[in-house]
């Protein structure tokens, strides 16, 4: 029988977000793709939290934009409310966070793929993975390296591609888990892909077994709202997308509602225990500890005397209302009791059951920084195939795989985002360094240099890359530099300008209960004081041009912060010494005598790319690195 | 946390650490001209140093904050001829260990971080100064200095001390992790009214902190003494030979609680010089389970210990629990004791050497009785000559490591002060726990504990988020 074969330069498996960042990627990038999805009606599909971006996820989404990414400017579409988060504490943890209108979010999303140039959309499921041995090659075990030639999908079509990245997200092996009921389907009743894993598998890559769950969703018509508190959007809000207009993002937005769990609630979930799933064992896969079901808050924090509930729309064209806070596997029954007892809710109807997921996914530790598999050349992979959880660390994961997909069939060098960069490098570093025993969330302590990484910094520190990929224009760069331009020369005015102990300036420093000047001091000096900022010192700064606010903005937070900013700098500097250190690929750490069992064993299972990688890995002391260090001296083998 | 600064200024001593002669502080790194600088005055008081040429040595005087510690000579190598390459400083000052501590931690307090051990040769090699076909040697020296510190760190620190540091550790980690977990979830925590709580909680934290540094000056945070373990068969003598010399001075010091009823520990002093002796169980060859955890437990005491006291029965002859024995003291500083000298001999000098074979040239043979209390005298007498002869040189490391406690417990003092001043200044909560965490990791050092996903462990263990 004959098949079809076709020859393409990259292949996408998955349409969720990582998958649409990852394909468009690639297509912008001039490269033949296809996308592949078991169903074309789920691209971009949110099926949990009708939200994109938060605390730390927001900054993600920021640099997935700067990169040259289209989730900010996808939910600055459709969004229906946003709020900054955090807008009391420090500039580093301000996070945008949005409520989508989900149906218009995938809609939305899926327009651009389907009119973007050289990207094909395909609905099939992917079975295999086609490779060949590469000759002469080691993939650090002894075995030559593979190098992958495309994928074969249930029909037995094969698309030969240059390279393959895997975004399955929670579709391999799925199950669904209600209580006792169980189907084997991947997330809102969609098709479960079960071949993929096995052919992994085969290819000897690691496979693990993750668990998520989610909350159910109501009917509006059902919740009484004036039991609960109402919670408004911003009123001035900010886009997400550094290329949306501001005046187009103020729009009519919609309410989200706050409500409580109480005694009764627990009482229902402590007497069901039994029923549920994951306490009867049968859940074995490892869930998120950072979106607990409410099972898990009642028995851990068994003295929290109540719980907030989220009540949030999930549309403008829906009356479903998703349910935060009260994710769930346990049965069908005990949920509508124990969500009846939550004040509003009392007569609640139940549109969709809440309900866990399992799926196979990968231990990123046998990826490289650019997300590309280490014995695998050309397989790339990105969002919850590699132990992560959430639409915006799949986002900018499926950016980076795509980008680095992209120049590999262009013969170029791959892009490598740092710690110091981006909270993209963080997250990255974390999945390939560190040992991950639960679905990985970005979280802003997460970040050591995150005063750097700020989410109103994105474009300065993440722009050039995308620029450098292709996925930015020179305009767009042109914009960019007469910005930071624009910064340096305020900064230095503001670092410049005398401000002498006049009559004058004394009295506008009482009226806002300043400290009087003994001697004369600057703009930038005054600026340090918590009680006056860059708004109010315009009375006694008379020079002062009109600037845009993005750049009034970068300079207050780089004079207001400078101490910080400039600790944080210099061990950015230290560290970056390491992560230049390269380390070859066919090192043998079995020769290198003085390492420590702990960390011979562990470097080579991680096999690290650099000194620094190396540093972080734990079980790796700081001997361990010295030891490192003079081996690679001695064997003359700094890749640098 | 940056594991290997290269580009840093470091500082140690360079010479033994002994009550005699010359002792040398060492300093490299690009900042040791500057350090130098600062901590060093001429006859005249000025401060002159970075006009001095490279290879030059001067007169003057070592000052902290105005107050002179040492009369010292003080010699300047500038990159690259010196022993690493690096802008290299040497002090020679008056050798007392208490000087040279006190020059040292002056060099410190101005800007130098204390080399972390083989570091000045790490260095060199790195810099080209070493040939690289001693790199082996280089990496065993890194490798053997730094397990034998880590090892002696933890060793050395008397259990109360590490306690404290323990529940310093957790009282800043329960506060970074609210903190952190108010930014992750700013709707489920709020900070309101925080500040004002932090901060007593940092003053409080400090008083702690600042009475474990002046203990540290009092040397009262570490253990005194050569670390002794007695081994030998059940019934070879062992707790009588104890028994003797702790009934000898008459004083127990310390009466170790919690530790099992096989594992004794006496500290006493002989002829002046400090011994921690811990009596072990009996060693048998068995199959016995209980048996078993208590030779094991003897054999890691003996691996760690700074002398061992074999006590061999003479009068039966040697058999697989005896070469058990061998086996654990094998390269270890040993004294054997041929005991029971007053029943019939079947083991003889000559047969034990034979069956330890080498290095049992290295190991002193004392016969005792402790029964009648013959050659007690001669063993006490080997102690103090292997001890001034230099062979239980304990010291250097105890110092040295002392040394390196403090200026952790002082990093972090430091760290918590930085909080203060943001709390002062009304920087938001996401600044102060920056320098929490430096605190956290500082003292972590002491105990030999890196962070690793500490923080985020915490945040999920003790506060409940997430949608």
């Amino acid at each position: 029988m004959a098949q079809i074969r076709e020859k393409v330069d990259v292949c996408v498996v998955g349409a969720g977000h990582a998958g649409c960042e990852a394909a468009l990627a690639c297509a912008r990038m001039g490269l033949e793709t296809v996308m592949f999805t078991v169903s074309v009606d789920s691209i971009a599909l949110m099926p949990c939290n009708p939200n994109v971006g938060g605390s730390s996820k927001g900054h993600l989404v920021r640099e997935v934009d700067a990169l040259g990414g289209e989730m900010g400017k996808n939910i600055d579409k459709t969004f229906i409310q946003s709020k900054m988060l955090n807008i009391s504490k420090g500039p580093a943890v301000h996070s945008l966070r949005a409520q989508a209108d989900k149906a218009e979010y995938s809609r939305s999303m899926r327009k651009v793929l389907e009119n973007q140039d050289h990207l094909t959309i395909k609905q099939a499921e992917v079975c295999e993975l086609m490779t060949e041995e590469i000759p002469d090659s080691c993939d650090g075990n002894g075995n030559l390296k593979k190098r992958v030639t495309g994928v074969k999908i249930f029909t037995g079509a094969v698309y030969e591609a240059k390279a393959v990245i895997l975004c399955t997200g929670t579709y391999l092996k799925a199950r669904c888990l209600c209580g006792e009921a169980i189907t084997y389907t991947g997330p809102n009743g969609l098709q479960a892909a079960n071949h993929l894993t096995d052919s992994l598998k085969e290819l000897g890559v690691e496979m693990r077994r993750f668990k998520t769950g989610t909350p159910a969703r109501m009917d509006k018509r059902s919740i009484d709202f004036s039991k609960m508190e109402e919670q408004f959007g911003d009123e001035r809000v900010v886009p997400f997308s550094f290329s949306t207009n501001p005046e187009d993002v103020q729009i009519e937005q919609d309410s989200c509602w706050l409500t409580y769990t109480n005694e009764k609630t627990h009482e229902i979930i402590r007497e069901n225990l039994n029923r549920s799933p994951i306490y009867a064992g049968i859940i074995e896969g490892t869930g998120p500890r950072y979106c607990p079901s409410i099972e898990d808050k009642v028995v851990k924090f068994a003295d929290k005397e109540r719980h907030q509930v989220f009540i949030e729309p999930e549309g403008r064209h829906t009356n479903e209302m998703y349910v935060g806070g009260m994710s769930s596997s346990l049965p069908e029954d005990v949920q509508l009791a124990m969500y009846r007892t939550v004040p509003g809710l009392e007569n609640c109807k139940i549109v969709r059951n809440a309900y866990a997921i399992e799926y196979d996914c990968i231990n990123a530790r046998q990826l490289y920084p650019t997300l590309e598999f280490k014995n695998i050349e050309g397989l790339f992979s990105a969002g919850q195939f590699n132990g992560s959880s959430g639409y915006e660390e799949a986002a900018a994961q499926g950016i980076l795989a795509g980008i680095n997909a992209g120049l590999k069939c262009q013969g170029k060098e791959p892009i490598i985002i740092d710690r110091s960069e981006g909270y993209v490098g963080v997250l990255v570093d974390d999945l390939v360094t560190k040992d991950n025993f639960e679905p990985y969330r970005m979280m802003t302590s997460r970040a050591e240099y995150r005063l750097l990484l700020r989410q109103d910094n994105a474009d300065q520190r993440l722009r050039r890359k995308g620029f450098l990929a292709g996925l930015i224009s020179r305009e767009q760069m042109d914009h960019l530099e007469e910005k930071e331009r624009m910064i340096k020369e305020e900064v230095n005015r503001l670092k410049k300008t005398m401000i002498g102990a006049s009559a004058e300036h004394q009295k506008f420093l009482e009226k806002y209960e300043s400290e009087p000047l003994k001697t004369g001091t600057t703009l930038a000096e005054l600026m340090c004081r918590p009680e006056l900022s860059y708004e109010t010192l315009a009375e006694i700064d008379p020079e002062r041009k009109a600037l845009p606010a993005e750049v009034i903005e970068q300079a207050e937070i780089e004079i207001k912060y400078q101490g910080y900013i400039e600790r944080q700098q210099r061990q950015v500097d230290q560290c970056k010494k390491m992560e230049k250190k390269k380390i070859p690929e066919n090192i043998d750490y079995d020769d290198v005598d003085s390492l420590r069992l702990e960390a011979r064993q562990k470097l080579k299972q991680f096999r690290p790319v650099s000194v620094g990688q190396a540093s972080r890995i734990s079980g790796v002391s700081p001997a361990d690195v010295s030891v490192l260090l003079v081996y690679l001296e001695h064997m003359g083998k700094f890749a640098n | 946390m940056v594991k290997d600064m290269k580009s840093d200024t470091i500082a140690a001593i360079a010479t033994a650490l002994s009550d005699s002669g010359i002792g040398i502080i060492r300093i490299s790194g690009p900042d040791a001209l500057e350090v130098a600088d600062k901590v060093f005055q001429t006859k005249g008081g000025s401060h002159i140093f970075k006009s001095f040429q490279t290879h030059t040595i001067h007169y003057g005087y070592i000052a902290d904050q105005g107050e002179i510690i040492d009369e010292v000579m003080i010699s300047l190598m500038k990159e690259p001829r010196s022993y690493t390459k690096e802008d290299t400083v040497e002090i020679s000052c008056h050798g007392g260990v208490l000087l040279m501590r006190r020059v040292l931690e002056t060099v410190l307090k101005n800007g130098a971080r204390l080399a972390e051990p083989g570091e000045f040769t790490k260095r060199a090699f790195l810099n080209g100064r070493i040939d690289l076909s001693k790199a082996e040697a280089v990496m065993d020296l890194i490798h053997s200095k730094n397990e034998f510190a880590l090892k002696s760190s933890v060793k050395q620190l008397r259990g109360s001390v590490s306690d404290e540091i323990k529940s310093l550790r957790a009282a800043i980690l329960y506060e970074i992790a609210f903190i952190e977990s108010a930014l992750d979830d700013p709707e489920h925590i709020s900070t309101e009214g925080y500040p004002e709580k932090l901060s007593e909680i940092v003053d409080e934290l400090l008083t702690r902190l600042k009475k474990l540094l002046d203990s540290a000056d009092d040397g009262k945070m570490r253990k005194e003494g050569i670390n002794t373990v007695i081994v030998g068969k059940p019934n070879a003598g062992k707790s009588s030979l104890l028994n003797i010399l702790v009934g000898e001075e008459k004083a127990i010091v310390t009466d170790v609680a919690g530790t099992t009823r096989d594992i004794l520990e006496e500290s006493i002093r002989l002829h002046g010089i400090g011994l921690n002796i811990i009596d072990t169980a009996g060693i048998r060859r068995t199959d016995d389970v209980v048996e078993k955890i208590g030779v094991e437990r003897a054999r890691k005491y003996a691996q760690e210990a700074d002398l061992i006291l074999y006590v061999v029965d003479s009068s039966l002859p040697l058999d697989d629990s005896d070469r058990q024995i061998m086996d654990m003291i094998s390269g270890k500083k040993t004294i054997i004791l041929l005991n029971k000298t007053d029943l019939e001999s079947v083991v003889t000098e000559e047969s034990l050497k034979e069956a330890i074979g080498s290095g049992s040239e290295k190991m002193r043979m004392i016969r005792t009785s402790t029964k009648e209390n013959k050659g007690i005298d001669e063993f006490e007498k080997a102690v103090s000559e292997m001890f001034f002869h230099g062979q239980l040189q304990t010291d250097d490391e105890v110092v040295i490591t002392n040394m390196r406690h403090k200026e952790a417990i002082r990093n972090a003092y430091e760290s918590l002060l930085m909080v203060k001043k943001s709390l002062e200044d009304q920087m938001p909560e996401d600044f102060y726990s920056i320098d929490l965490m430096n605190a956290y990791a500082s003292l972590g050092y002491i105990i030999g504990e890196e962070v690793g996903e500490d923080l985020v462990n915490e945040i999920f263990s003790k506060f409940c988020m997430g949608k």
